[in-house]
């Protein structure tokens, strides 16, 4: 009997140095692209860069990579499948909220918060907040400004709803589709070091338009002034979350292609931005009666006409 | 087997016996049997189940009867009159005047099924339809609510009639939201919960801001 004791131990411990030997075993065979970039190209180590392998090469990472390649294996034509893109808890969600108004410097958004399990509850929920927001924001904004106006017959523009659903899913879903493919693309051309899943690049944009909802609700006070220090400071905060996230999936590449890449990605987050400021929040009125126009013709005649 | 091959039947004899299953009682049948009741007791049966959900709508208790014997019927009758009472709002301008009918009812049906998917992709236990007829019962005090709306509207329109109505959607809103939420959290996984409100929130928020900004002509 005893000595079927110690065969057993033996047994765990043999299990259990396998266990430990496999951490080392994963973190050896992912260090090694990263290594080799580093002794062939030869230049100056950039702060950036090494703190982008130190995030790459945790143990942590490891081991999320390890579970994602195990988790979505449903086929998708079951609701489990889709299951696995709503796995995540209610602080989970709140923190990658914090980590898209609050970019911390050097530290990407996706390795930080996304680790692997990248959710759509996320930009789903947050581009239909910012639909109705920017809807109802602006109804009640251009409702202010012409309040005292003895022609203006308040109207609730519901139409304008299924134009900011549009513009804002469509900005949502098919720019990630086109940085995505634009990023393969280039990936077969260079051999980057980062490269993400279509799901991680529609994660990061949706969590990225989450500051456009204060901002919408802000926009309400009719003044010009305002208004643009608030798009300028809400295109920072997220502007600086995209370009952290994308800046390491280019650098490698052309420097040209690199800077033309984020940049259009910094453009059409301001687009959106002012797309939306100029389309569903009218301009405020300056102090001197514009012409009387009658409402029928809506009151976008009536600021034009300034 | 040369025996078996000359087994045959005699066509004398006749073959006879029962097929019919024997029921082991008598009042089960009557129970389940509803072909043979007047057409009224049939109707009132489901307006009863009916109104016996909107009263638990109204006072909110945990009770499990909304949730297990589900019907659309409510949900119907809510949605087609809330649509109903929502037009005739300034028809006559072009575009931007409030909902048209269909789109109350795509929003109300469209949202309550988004919000449905959305509870179980997170994980919860409910079934699609029960979670249906509790989100669609639960319209029922924004439907008050716009009626008392209209009715105040029919009185004036200044600051006042819009600060009562203000009230009234605001606590309605409450209402509908905290119904809803009674009924649907149970079956949530405890550290999503807040995860599965929001929507509900939100969906509620939209249906009040239109009976808020209804306008008449």
């Amino acid at each position: 009997i005893a000595c079927l004791v110690m065969y057993l131990f033996a047994e765990f411990d043999d299990a259990a140095n396998l266990l430990a030997a496999n951490p080392d075993a994963t973190t050896i065979s992912i260090d090694e692209p990263v290594e080799i970039p580093k002794n062939q190209r030869g230049r100056l180590q950039e702060p950036g860069r090494e703190e982008d392998d130190e995030l790459l090469g945790t143990d942590d990472s490891d081991k999320t990579e390890l579970l994602a390649g195990q988790k979505k294996s449903a086929p998708f034509w079951t609701f489990e499948y889709y299951q696995t893109f709503f796995d995540v808890d209610t602080y989970q969600v709140l923190d990658r909220i914090k980590g898209s108004v609050f970019p911390v410097p050097g530290k990407n958004f996706v390795r930080l918060y996304i680790r692997s399990n990248p959710d759509l509850y996320g930009p789903f929920w947050i581009c239909a907040t910012l639909v109705f927001t920017i809807a109802v924001s602006g109804n009640l904004s251009n409702f202010f400004i012409h309040l005292g106006k003895p022609t203006y017959h308040y109207v609730p523009e519901f139409r304008k709803v299924s134009i900011a659903a549009t513009a804002i899913y469509a900005y949502a879903w098919l720019v990630p589709l086109a940085l995505w493919g634009f990023l393969m693309w280039r990936n077969s051309k260079v051999m980057n070091i980062v490269s993400y899943s279509f799901l991680e690049i529609v994660c990061v944009y949706g969590y990225s338009l989450f500051i456009y909802i204060p901002t919408a609700i802000l926009w309400i006070i009719p003044q010009k002034v305002v208004r643009w220090v608030l798009v300028m400071f809400s295109l920072c905060l997220s502007g600086s979350v995209l370009v952290m996230t994308f800046w390491p999936a280019v650098r490698d590449d052309n420097r040209r292609i690199a800077l033309a890449t984020v940049g259009t990605v910094v453009l059409l987050h301001a687009l959106l931005a002012v797309g939306c400021l100029a389309y569903f929040f009218d301009a405020p009125e300056l102090d001197f009666p514009a012409p009387i126009i009658p409402a029928h013709n809506g009151t976008t005649v009536v600021t034009k006409s300034q | 087997f040369a025996g078996l091959a000359d087994v045959s039947i005699s066509e004398d004899i006749p073959v006879e016996g029962e097929i019919t299953v024997p029921v082991g009682s008598r009042s089960p049948d009557e129970v389940y049997s509803t072909l043979d009741e007047p057409v009224k007791d049939t109707i009132m049966r489901d307006l009863k189940a009916v109104g016996k959900k909107f009263v638990h709508v109204m006072y909110p208790k945990k009770s499990s009867a909304l949730l297990r014997d589900w019907d659309l019927w409510g949900p119907l009758v809510l949605c087609v009159s809330l649509a109903l009472m929502l037009q005739g709002g300034s028809a006559d301008s072009k575009d931007d005047g409030g909902p048209q009918f269909a789109e109350v009812f795509v929003i109300i049906w469209f949202g309550a099924v988004v919000i449905t998917l959305n509870s179980k992709l997170l994980g919860g236990t409910i079934s699609f339809f029960q979670s249906l007829c509790v989100l669609g019962y639960c319209v029922l005090p924004l439907t008050v609510a716009m009626l008392v709306c209209r009715l105040v509207l029919l009185a004036g329109s200044g600051t006042v009639s819009f600060i009562i109505r203000l009230i009234v959607v605001v606590a309605m809103f409450g209402w509908s939201t905290l119904a809803s939420t009674a009924f649907l959290a149970d079956s949530q996984p405890p550290n999503r919960k807040a995860l599965v409100v929001y929507p509900i929130f939100l969906f509620y928020f939209v249906i009040s801001w239109m009976i808020l900004t209804f306008t008449p002509q």
